[in-house]
């Protein structure tokens, strides 16, 4: 069965050399979107990006890419934003273009955020008057 | 017909009816005005988004021996202290010293005069620095400490102007991205940016200052506070449709309140990418149903109150008075709109969801006794314009 999930990977500095992702390609047949990468002072990567392909391949590559110690993160916690200082003012709201910041009704104007929907492109965390929105890396 | 005093009288007894300023439409629609002037004796409005006109006095209490500030900082930021020894007044847009600003552009503004206020409210501890000259019966020179807001004498809210009648939508007709206090605005006219509560805001439901004066009991942030004046650029005169309500700008309120009793959730510091910082408020204002004519406008929907549709990149710095079309807030709402010939996306600075968590919140506090109206003790001006200023040599 063909699946898509998202993943946050963080690089311990010892592995930001191997090329993770093309081996991801060629040995496990999947298609992959990244969303964002970086690799910081400190040597250490960070890598949100999305998998698409046979969910048995996603799990054996998953396990591939955690034998170099790198720590997989599943809940898609690319871009935060934080419930409790957000007063959903909706200035974040033309920003998101893939709406993963969207309006829940018309009516009250709260503020959702889907972060399976999320690109990690940072325009919320630009534009975000409150702080609210903030991202990992 | 009912008089504040025997509106208060109910609220005191516990027994007033009170409704939201949205559950107020539908109240009038069903039973008329006439009616849900019987039945109902308060209608809460409020508004929640950035009112760059705020700030506060603060009274830091004498040190020992004795200084006469002149210049004083609140975690950086700087007060202005030309009053009395040991008084401030922090402004919300103002910057923290040595902020870089937009020297590299777009500056980021992280942090500001609103930021300071929205620590202090929330009991957070901030650095003040003062510097003094000295004289011979304040003979210190400098002076260094920490701060709550508990440590204060007094801490004292006092907006010129806030509760802007109605605003501008921004739109940016250029072919660059601006970076405005209504947001991020994209070229091409890609995104629109509005900052009103519409239906819920308190001077659209009372749009010719019938209960709104100076003297009238406010909400401000979680305070008892009140109108201390009109507000600047208060302009009274201006376009308006048939229901009186502006269709622009208008009239604006100075508020004033304690700031001990507020409450962070609705005070709270913000930042605008390229344009500086400021200080988002919650405010609520009830509206006493004395007759028909107010139930009537109280019951004023979204869809007929219309906004301006101004270019941010050309007409309103170059001050032209040029705009681009009209709005109404229900358009505006759905967050897409369909506007010279384009379908665009819609943001908003002001949160109509907080908006409506004050108003419920004021309803509350009225149907328990615990907020009595005030009578104002002088009306806002009714006619008065807006003049720009003199350039001369
Ligand atoms: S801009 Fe920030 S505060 Fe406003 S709705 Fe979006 S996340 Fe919330
Ligand atoms: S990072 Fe981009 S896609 Fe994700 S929520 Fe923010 S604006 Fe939307």
């Amino acid at each position: 069965m063909i699946a898509k999930h998202k993943y946050f990977f963080h690089f311990p500095k010892c592995e930001t050399d191997t090329p993770i992702v093309c081996r991801l390609v060629r040995d496990y047949d999947l298609e992959v979107n990244i969303f964002r990468a970086k690799v910081n002072a400190e040597g250490e990567g960070y890598l949100l990006l999305e998998l698409t392909g046979e969910e048995a391949q996603i799990e054996r590559a998953k396990d591939f890419i955690c034998s170099f110690g790198v720590s997989v993160n599943t809940v898609d916690k690319g871009v935060i934003r934080n419930t409790d200082t957000c007063t959903h003012c909706g200035n974040c709201l033309s920003h998101c273009a893939p709406h993963a910041l969207h309006l829940r009704d018309s009516h009250t104007r709260f503020v959702d955020f889907d972060e399976s929907r999320c690109v990690a492109c940072g325009q919320c965390v630009a534009n975000c008057p409150m702080g609210a929105c903030s991202t990992v890396f | 017909m009912k008089t504040y005093a025997q509106i208060n009288d109910r609220i005191a007894a516990g027994k007033a009816v009170v409704l939201t300023a949205e559950e107020m439409i539908d109240y009038v629609e069903t039973h008329g005005a006439q009616q849900a002037a019987d039945d109902i004796d308060v209608v809460t409005t409020a508004t929640f988004g950035p009112m760059c006109s705020s700030g506060c006095f603060l009274n830091f209490g004498q040190t020992i021996p004795k200084i006469r500030i002149t210049e004083c900082w609140l975690d950086g930021v700087p007060a202005y202290s030309g009053l009395a020894a040991v008084d401030a007044y922090l402004g919300a847009t103002q910057l923290r010293q040595h902020d870089s600003a937009n020297l590299i552009f777009p500056g980021d503004f992280e942090f500001g005069g609103g930021h300071v206020i929205e620590k202090l409210v929330g009991g957070e501890s901030v650095e003040m620095f003062a510097l003094s000259y000295g004289t011979q019966e304040y003979p210190r020179r400098e002076f260094k400490t920490r701060l709550t807001i508990q440590d204060l004498n007094q801490a004292i809210m006092v907006n010129p102007r806030n509760c802007y009648q109605n605003y501008n939508v921004a739109i940016n007709c250029s072919d660059h991205r601006i970076y405005t206090y209504l947001g991020q605005l994209e070229p091409h006219g890609r995104n629109m940016t509005y900052c009103s509560a519409g239906q819920l805001s308190p001077l659209l439901n009372d749009p010719l200052y019938e209960t709104i004066g100076i003297g009238t009991a406010v909400w401000l942030a979680g305070a008892r506070g009140h109108v201390h004046a009109e507000g600047t650029q208060h302009c009274p005169t201006c376009l308006r449709t048939e229901n009186g309500v502006p269709a622009e700008g208008a009239g604006t309120l100075g508020l004033t309140a304690n700031m001990k009793h507020m409450s962070r959730r609705y005070v709270r510091g913000c930042s605008f990418k390229g344009y500086g910082v400021s200080l988002a408020l919650g405010v609520g204002i009830p509206i006493p149903i004395l007759n028909p004519t107010i139930a009537q406008r109280c019951a004023v929907r979204d869809r007929d109150i219309y906004a301006q549709v101004t270019d941010y990149s050309s007409d309103y710095p170059m001050k032209t008075g040029r705009t681009l079309g009209s709005l109404n807030y229900e358009q505006l709402r759905s967050g897409r709109v369909d506007f010279l010939g384009k379908s665009v996306e819609v943001s908003s600075l002001s949160s109509y969801s907080m908006a409506l968590e004050i108003c419920e919140l004021l309803k509350q506090e009225i149907r328990d006794g615990r907020f009595l109206l005030s009578q104002p003790l002088q009306a806002l001006p009714r006619e008065q314009s807006m003049k720009a200023c003199p350039e001369r040599r």
